[in-house]
């Protein structure tokens, strides 16, 4: 309940952060909080100094961006949840943050924060992958484009370096593809036990070519390229959603075993392609 | 005894909760909300292992921590306790009764005991120098399971008792045997009931002040204020008169608060070594393995039955856990279920066996229910089971079973005084719409759909009102389980009624004002109600046990009884008349005959007071006690019904429709009654599919937050269906009850059963608590296999 002793710095603009996050090894930016304060408050992470960037509103935004939408790292889930670009134009985003945690955890938690964070329980990274979103992250030197494949590299951790902030998310225009986030929990406000995420073109009605992510199936969110490749190839859905476990790794813990997941991941993945074609 | 002649009563009424004004508003006072000049704060250096010798303890470096005014391990506090933390309930003469001081010295027994202290100027400086505190730990094999530590070459808790097991306990009639032979059937299951955590809103915290002639204050986040007082007696050797403890608004309890804690002790030892306030906030995490826990039994229930349904014999035999040391009443915990085992059923042959088992976790103690649950759960799971046996509707076989007069001796040797469990299960029953519940669930299956339906029933009984004190020294507890109740009508009328419960949210001082204002027909705005201070209620027994209506409240009964005989004869004396000659209603006195010639038991009041005139030989003042000592314990019953739908491919089950109908006596404010029968039906849905303390194979806690410890929310839950039935209890003249915790004990089982019936046509028939999605779809799978 009580975090280690730490000193706090306000941002008053990325750049600002940035430079601030230079100065200390073991800063870290707090956004949200909502990942970090109770991780603080376990004592599980000790930062020196929080670097505050909660009030750059200058990173709050959703905007038409031609090709794709983009989205300010400081978005709260609960204004992408709502925002009528995404719901139209990347349904499956606003979607999935709206089913986040429970109202107080949407209207304080981030975007930024959920990605940076690289929590292979949270619902949005597996979205992100399965969408082939950009990232944009911002260093001293600039910034440099990290295609979601790429950004999630372990448990808790990501290609974000140490005196680097995520910035924006680039999210492609899907209108036209069937969608689905299906997910498991114990509990409304619980992570996700698995989840699956679909996004599906439809070719007369049946599935042409699907991406699928994977939620909680392993030490990042993950893509079940072997389901994927067996649609492309004129697979069933139930014939491919049993290849979904194929090359992932999930754990066991309170809410499910190893083995259960897997099981889970099959029905949670037929169950959201069957919905995506049909939406 | 008072009696209302004609006005309308506030019992019975749902009057608006008085409390809640603070409450919602932000204004209660709960101990993190007091502090007194000059406080220092505590930090508790707990053992993160389930077992270890300790080797040394080094405080230096927090000791040398910013702000940190001392630090004790348990070798320097040993010579400060008097007496070990007390067991009120040595349930057997040979029971094994280790000792438990406040700090661990050589040994540390489970996660979360306490090896050492640190006090410093803030809450945050004495947790940063607690991480300091250098314990060198060798850690020792330990085991969190009931049965293991059963087994020979288990690991010991206690190394000089030679054995886990703490005692065995039996209640057992003539003929059980003889009579499990002559049977048709015999059924016999195993259940095992998951370890809980209380999980109060607030978790525990105290503070102390020790006076310069030692006379100790303490602020308790407790539910047993004049228990804890005479404990810390014992514990700290200070004279019970010279302590005062205040339980002030106390953030609920569940019977997590029904004890004497190492920290209470704690903190007036420090406060007098130290010369200052001391106080300690428990943390959640904290409070996951400090506090006690619940359940946690093995067991395994035999029911014998002529084939057209009779029940001739239950038999049960249960290995408890106590955890690593005794607290006020572990060992006790099964016996409050001892006497239920039969439940609303007619059962002419008892036998009911407990083992108390040491294992290296957190003691258990009361939690909502406690005994109760365990014995229901396994009773109600076994009348469905018996059923399936039989090929009897489980409804008819219950029905075939229910104990129909009153009083009702039951083999166990107690006598249930009233109830109607056909009443209450047909009611039921037409707020259910079985019919339809089971078209669906056809359908349904029928249809091949992934999504079933299952219907589960529990019809309980419960004893409670905390007790006949000679019934509670027969069964070796060691105190009494009377209550009291002190009213002081003041000189312009208004009254003070002080109870020796005490509330923790439960509305003691809503419903005692309207029992009150009934008997001496005050307005409730002119009744205060006090409690939770030894300096103001010197006399109670405190609120656990759904005691305080059927005991407590009764109390109030006789109280207003000697108030309104002491005005009476005050009236008589300046009316001139006999005192018979006089009739009470609504507040006033009158003539019987002449109504105008009338006084108000106000103008009674202010006649006391000034003493004037008053019956030769009468002191002044008008003000009454009554000590009320039960001479039963009372009965609650009634029907619960729990409709799940279980999805088929991932398990997940989630509860459609939850229906309850309960008989607690007379509502005294049925909307308090709802309020406590909705959040008791919530603590049992809980457990069946939800909440489980799990620990690993080396007893360390794996479920030691929110986030994995899961408590469901509304979210997860329909709105309830409730409703009462009404049989007065003939025992008290309030007709009451109980209510505190019918609901937790009626539910799991319900609900356990529900999961059953939906997956029977599978061949599934058991069903282990939680029914979580990963045990539902695995009992799916075998009965494939
Ligand atoms: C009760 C509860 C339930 C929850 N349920 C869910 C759920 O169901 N699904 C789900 O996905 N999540 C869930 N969450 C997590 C929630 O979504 C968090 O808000 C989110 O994961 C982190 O976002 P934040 O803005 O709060 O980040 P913070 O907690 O502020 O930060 C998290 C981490 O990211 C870093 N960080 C933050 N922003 C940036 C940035 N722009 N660039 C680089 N690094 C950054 C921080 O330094 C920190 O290390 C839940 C949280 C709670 C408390």
């Amino acid at each position: 309940m009580i975090p280690a002793p730490f000193d706090y710095e306000v941002a008053e603009s990325a750049e600002h952060a940035i430079a601030l996050l230079g100065e200390r090894e073991d800063a870290k930016l707090l956004a949200g909080g909502h990942s970090l304060l109770p991780a603080m408050k376990l004592r599980l992470a000790r930062p020196s100094v929080l670097v505050d960037i909660g009030r750059l509103a200058e990173l709050s935004y959703v905007r038409d961006e031609g090709e794709y939408v983009a989205i300010g790292a400081l978005t709260r889930h609960r204004d992408v949840h709502h925002d009528p670009l995404l719901q139209e134009h990347c349904p499956v985003v606003s979607f999935a943050a709206g089913t986040i945690g429970d109202p107080q955890v949407r209207h304080r938690g981030t975007i930024g924060g959920t990605l940076a964070y690289g929590d292979p329980a949270s619902d949005l990274p597996a979205v992100m992958l399965a969408l082939d979103a950009e990232l944009v992250v911002r260093g001293q030197g600039g910034e440099r484009m990290v295609p979601a494949s790429e950004f999630f590299t372990g448990v808790f951790q990501t290609a974000i370096a140490s005196a680097e902030m995520l910035v924006e998310v680039r999210v492609p225009k899907r209108a036209a593809a069937g969608w689905s986030y299906t997910k498991m929990t114990r509990r409304a406000q619980d992570w996700a036990t698995v989840a699956v995420a679909a996004i599906v073109e439809r070719t007369n009605g049946a599935v042409g070519k699907a991406s699928i992510g994977l939620t909680n199936m392993g030490a990042t969110p993950l893509r079940a390229s072997a389901a994927e490749d067996a649609l492309a190839g004129g697979a069933t859905i139930a014939e491919a959603a049993a290849l979904i476990p194929d090359g992932t790794d999930p754990s066991t813990d309170y809410a499910a075993s190893a083995d259960f997941r897997r099981h889970l991941a099959k029905v949670l993945g037929r169950r959201a392609l069957e919905e995506a074609v049909a939406r | 005894m008072a009696v209302i002649e004609t006005r309308e009563t506030f019992v019975g009424t749902s009057v608006k909760r008085r409390e809640d004004a603070s409450f919602l508003t932000g204004r209660a006072t709960f101990i993190d909300n007091l502090t007194l000049p000059g406080t220092v704060y505590m930090a508790v250096v707990r053992c993160p292992y389930p077992h270890a010798r300790i080797a040394s303890v080094n405080l230096d470096a927090a000791r040398a921590a910013e702000g940190v005014v001392a630090a004790f391990s348990g070798a320097d506090l040993a010579e400060d306790w008097k007496g070990s933390l007390p067991c009120a309930w040595a349930v057997t003469e040979d029971i094994k009764m280790p000792p438990h001081f406040p700090l661990a010295v050589e040994e540390a027994r489970h996660q979360g005991d306490g090896v050492a202290v640190v006090i410093a100027e803030s809450r945050a400086l004495a947790k940063d120098a607690a991480e300091l505190v250098e314990v060198d730990y060798e850690a020792l094999d330990a085991t969190a399971d009931v049965e293991r530590a059963l087994e020979d070459g288990a690991p010991l808790v206690h190394a000089d008792l030679g054995t886990n097991e703490c005692y065995v306990w039996k209640l057992e009639t003539d003929g059980v045997q003889a009579a499990l032979d002559a049977a048709d059937v015999v059924v016999t299951r195993r259940y095992v009931q998951p370890r809980l955590i209380p999980n109060a809103m607030e978790p525990r915290g105290v503070l102390a002040q020790v006076g310069p002639t030692g006379e100790a204050t303490i602020w308790s986040s407790t539910q047993v204020p004049h228990i804890l007082r005479f404990a810390l007696q014992i514990v700290l050797g200070i004279p019970e008169a010279k302590i005062r403890v205040i339980a002030p608004d106390v953030g609920g309890g569940f019977g997590s608060k029904l004890d004497v804690y190492a920290e209470e002790a704690l903190v007036i030892a420090l406060a007098k070594r130290l010369g200052r306030p001391v106080k300690w906030t428990e943390e959640r995490s904290e409070n996951y393995v400090a506090t006690i826990h619940g359940r946690d039994t093995v067991h395994e229930l035999t029911f014998a039955a002529t084939k057209d349904g009779k029940i001739t014999v239950v038999k049960s035999e249960a290995k408890c856990a106590m955890g690593a040391y005794l607290q006020l009443v572990t060992p006790g915990i099964p016996l409050l279920g001892a006497w239920i085992y039969n439940g609303p059923y007619d059962i002419p042959n008892y036998s009911v066996t407990f083992t108390g088992v040491f294992t290296h976790t957190t003691p258990t103690d009361a939690y909502r229910g406690a005994g109760r649950p365990e014995a229901t759960y396994v009773l109600e799971r076994t009348m469905d089971a018996l059923a399936a046996e039989l090929g009897i509707d489980p409804i008819e076989l219950r029905r075939r079973n229910f104990i129909t007069e009153y009083p009702a001796e039951l083999a166990s040797g107690l006598t249930i005084d009233s109830g109607d469990y056909h009443a209450s299960l047909d009611r039921l029953l037409e707020l259910l719409d079985l019919d339809s519940i089971r078209s669906e669930q056809t359908a349904r299956r029928e249809g091949g759909d992934t999504k079933l339906l299952g219907v589960g029933f529990s019809t309980y009984n419960e004893m409670c009102g905390l007790a006949p004190s000679r019934i509670l020294g027969a069964i070796r507890y060691a105190v009494g389980g009377w209550d009291s109740a002190t009213i002081r009508v003041q000189p312009l009328g208004s009254v003070q009624v002080v109870t020796g419960t005490s509330p923790h949210g439960q509305g003691h001082e809503t419903s005692w004002s309207q029992i009150v204002g009934d008997q001496l027909g005050v307005a409730l705005a002119d009744i205060e109600v006090l409690h939770g201070d030894t300096a103001v209620s010197q006399l109670g027994m405190d609120t656990y046990g759904s005691r305080s209506l059927a005991v407590g409240g009764v109390a109030l009964v006789h109280a207003s009884a000697k108030i309104v005989d002491k005005a009476r004869q005050i009236v008589s004396h300046q009316l001139e008349v006999s005192a018979d000659d006089l009739e009470f209603a609504d507040g006033t006195f009158r003539v019987k005959g002449s109504p105008e010639r009338e006084m108000t038991i106000q103008a009674a009041a202010f006649q006391a007071h000034s003493a004037h005139n008053l019956p030769d030989g009468m002191e002044p003042g008008l003000e009454a006690t009554a000590t009320y000592d039960p001479p039963n314990f009372s009965w609650p019953g009634g029907a619960h019904a729990a409709v799940v739908e279980v999805d088929t491919e991932t398990g997940d089950t989630r509860l459609v429709r939850y229906v309850a109908v309960d008989d607690v006596g007379a509502a005294v404010n049925p909307m308090i009654v709802e309020g406590q029968v909705h959040g008791g039906i919530t603590q049992g849905i809980a457990a069946a599919l939800w909440e489980e303390a799990v620990y690993d194979e080396d007893a360390n806690l794996l479920t030691t937050t929110m986030t994995t410890y899961l408590v469901p929310t509304a979210a997860e839950l329909p709105s309830f269906e409730t409703d009462l039935t009404e049989t007065r209890s003939p025992t008290n003249p309030l007709g009451v009850k109980g209510v505190g915790e019918t609901g937790t004990i009626a539910s799991a089982p319900a609900v356990i059963n529900a999961v059953v019936d939906a997956l029977s046509h599978l061949g599934v028939t058991d069903m282990q608590m939680p029914a979580t999605p990963e045990r539902v779809w695995r009992a799916i799978q075998e009965v494939k296999a």
